[in-house]
């Protein structure tokens, strides 16, 4: 039996977990003394024999991509932390940086340190304000107390960092994109190649990563890489955010080693919620195809996944019950995919545009069966054809769900409307009927 | 309408763009603090404010316009001093977010992204705002009200317009104007960053649970390859 791992969430209870006080009082900041005694490249080597793929979804090993940056470019370098966590259902990024934003200021510093680099920004989505106030409050304390500027704990490494507050718009998590924004510009992919690590932001060699996996640094170098792969499987090595959300009793984070089951961590939730059974579920987020009860025991690492034709993702666990209308929930993720669209290339651009149309008129019972044929036509021009991925995670949930619940559709065609009751879906529907709050309620 | 700000005004705003741009080696990427900094004069994005982010940046209008359309944050009219942001993207919608977005559409008799005539209160659906553990969810000026209902909403958004204290559920003691919170999103703090819990309910669930049962990652002392292993004095406590 997999059990849980908490090691980026271990000091969460403490409530002072947010401050440099708090964060030393629990082993905070000596990592960091121990990589400024290490030799940069021996740095890089170690996170690449941890074997630490990226937690912002593609699962990039992030020590080879450490290792791309060229050698002999006269450039300065730049780290920059994705912190713009806008997939649907992903929520682990904003509580790690809430509860504990220090163990990211330190994995920066190590990490910027290891790739020799003497600025780094930290792109945050606008909309989580708390989250700016803490990370910069975190940031603020690190400086006060030498761990960020000039010649930092006597070692001659100097560093700045910058949080940055985006600015609302779910491309920007792109990397490219998210390079465009910090330039000023709208957020636009760019062409690939040249990557990031050649040519990024300003053109210079660049290190892009989550902010999971750049938290994941300082630990790895305070126990060892032998101690990461130790934890999670061969290809999938370490600890990660599970991240359940929906219908289930106890939704939340679990921080787990990769390989762990939907099985398992429902039986750690406490189920789905009463009464109910499980329907539908997303792995990693409303860009990976959706998953049913038949992948209840699916390892939960980049390759049973991706084996099992999804993708580990964010491991955003999004569930629904039987309440659940998978045709207004996949209707709704498009309607995001629509409206996020960067309108950069035909495809997206349109291709999510004439999705939300004709998946509004099945919803309603407006739509035929040929309607199906049209959406899996229009993902066809999707799924490989886009600029980027965000085109091809629109057509996820579309092509999934159509595998998956084909006679669902065609039961809104037949019905002429939508067979379930939305209501049943809400947090309150199994709640006490209204009359009995009543007197609360008049109080 | 002036498409220029008055000179006290731009006079001010000038010492704050300075500190902006000084943040960065190039200093266009200081556009977006840039843009939050004349929200947080007028409230949204005017056109004396474009002016005046162009001005800073040796931009033109046009090219200051490209980028401040394209980011929903920015806003092209006025807002209430209480911008309430329902969730509305799949998983938050069909726990209830829907219903929650109706309700207070209903209750304000406002449309989307419109406000109270009073000006105190507007409304919009958001898309998923990192938060789904704790749906649906509710923003104000991008403060977290989690694990909403229709009547908890009703009540937030007559509390807002009462003028009396709210206080988001992970978040400062009290919530700032929309004003305030676009200052700090141009890089200025308000000092609030430590009020507030660290945590909220479902963030520590599988902590509590790993606690309860006795989980934990494995011994360091336990994975080194290089000592010798099976010592049980190896595991000396941290
Ligand atoms: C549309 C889209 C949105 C993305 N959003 C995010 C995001 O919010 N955070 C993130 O870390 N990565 C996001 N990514 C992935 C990044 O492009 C990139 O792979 C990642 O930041 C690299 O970091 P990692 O190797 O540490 O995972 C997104 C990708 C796409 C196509
Ligand atoms: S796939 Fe969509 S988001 Fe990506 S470049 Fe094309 S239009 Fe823009
Ligand atoms: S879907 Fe509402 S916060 Fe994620």
């Amino acid at each position: 039996m997999t059990t849980l791992t908490p090691v980026l969430s271990a000091n969460w209870d403490r409530a002072d977990s947010f401050t440099l006080e708090g964060y030393r009082a629990t082993g905070g900041y000596q990592a960091l003394r121990t990589a400024l005694g290490m030799a940069p490249d021996t740095l890089v080597d170690l996170v690449k024999a941890s074997g630490l793929r990226g937690r912002g979804g593609a699962g990039f090993p992030t020590g080879m991509k450490w290792g791309f940056l060229p050698k002999d470019n006269p450039n300065p370098r730049y780290l920059v932390v994705n912190a713009d966590e806008s997939e649907p259902g992903t929520c682990k990024d904003v509580p790690l940086l809430l509860a504990n934003p220090h163990v990211l200021v330190e994995g920066v510093i190590i990490s910027a340190y290891a790739i020799r680099s003497s600025q780094a920004f930290i792109y945050v989505r606008g909309e989580v304000l708390h989250v700016i106030r803490r990370l910069r409050h975190a940031v603020e304390e690190a400086r006060a107390a030498g761990l960020i500027g000039t010649d930092i704990l006597g070692s001659g490494f100097d560093l700045d960092v910058v949080v940055h507050a985006g600015a609302g718009a779910y491309i920007c998590g792109e990397e490219t994109a998210l390079l465009d924004s910090l330039e000023g510009y709208r957020g636009q992919p760019r062409l690939k190649p040249p990557f990031p690590a050649v040519a990024g932001l300003y053109a210079s060699p660049t290190v892009v990563n989550n902010v999971e996996s750049i938290a994941s640094v300082p630990a790895i170098v305070a126990n060892g890489a032998e101690w990461f792969t130790a934890m999670g499987t061969e290809k999938s090595a370490g600890f990660g955010f599970f991240s359940l959300s929906g219908h289930v009793t106890r939704p939340g984070q679990y921080e787990a080693p990769l390989g762990i089951t939907l099985r398992e961590l429902l039986d750690m939730a406490g189920g789905i919620r009463a009464g109910h059974r499980l329907k539908f579920w997303t792995p990693g987020g409303s860009s990976t195809p959706i998953f049913t009860e038949e992948h209840l025991d699916t390892p939960l690492d980049f390759e049973s996944v991706g084996a099992a034709g999804s993708m580990l993702g964010t491991r955003a666990l999004q569930i629904f019950d039987e309440t659940t209308c998978v045709v207004r929930a996949v209707g709704r993720w498009i309607e995001f995919y629509a409206h996020e669209s960067c309108g950069k290339c035909t495809p997206c651009r349109e291709g999510n545009y004439w999705m939300v149309q004709v998946l509004d008129r099945l919803e309603h019972g407006q739509g035929t069966e040929a309607d199906l044929d049209k959406l899996l036509d229009i993902c066809d021009n999707l799924l490989g054809r886009s600029f980027c991925a965000l085109g091809d995670g629109a057509a996820s949930p579309v092509m999934s769900s159509i595998k998956h619940f084909r006679q669902e559709y065609i039961d809104h065609v037949a019905q002429g409307g939508c067979p379930f009751d939305h209501r049943k879906s809400t947090v309150w529907a199994d709640r006490a009927p209204a009359g009995a709050q009543a007197g609360e309620e008049e109080r | 309408m002036s498409t220029t700000f008055p000179e006290d005004v731009r006079a001010r705003l000038e010492v704050d763009a300075k500190e902006i741009i000084g943040r960065y080696p190039r200093q266009r990427s200081a556009l977006l603090p840039l843009l939050h900094l004349v929200q947080a004069e007028e409230g949204y994005v005017s056109a004396a404010g474009i002016r005046f982010c162009a001005d800073q940046l040796g931009l033109t209008t046009a090219e200051v316009t490209a980028v401040a359309t394209f980011y929903t944050m920015y806003k092209r009219r006025p807002t209430g001093d209480y911008h309430v942001g329902v969730c509305t993207n799949t998983l938050c919608a069909v726990m209830g977010g829907d219903e929650i977005f109706a309700a207070l559409k209903e209750h304000l008799g406002v449309g989307n992204d419109e406000a109270t005539e009073d000006g105190r209160v507007s409304v919009e659906h958001i898309e998923c705002n990192a938060a789904c553990d704790f749906a649906p969810v509710v923003m104000v000026n991008w403060e977290f009200f989690d694990n909403q209902t229709p009547e908890s909403a009703r009540r937030l958004v007559d509390d807002l317009r009462l003028g009396k204290d709210v206080r988001p559920t992970r978040g400062p003691d009290r919530l700032c104007t929309w004003k305030e919170a676009s200052r700090i999103l141009a890089g200025f703090g308000d000092g609030r960053g430590t009020e507030g819990v660290q945590a909220g309910g479902p963030s520590l669930e599988g902590l509590r649970l790993a606690r309860e049962r006795g989980w934990a990652a494995p011994d360091p002392a336990a994975t080194r390859t290089a000592p010798a292993e099976g010592d049980g004095d190896e595991g000396s406590a941290k």
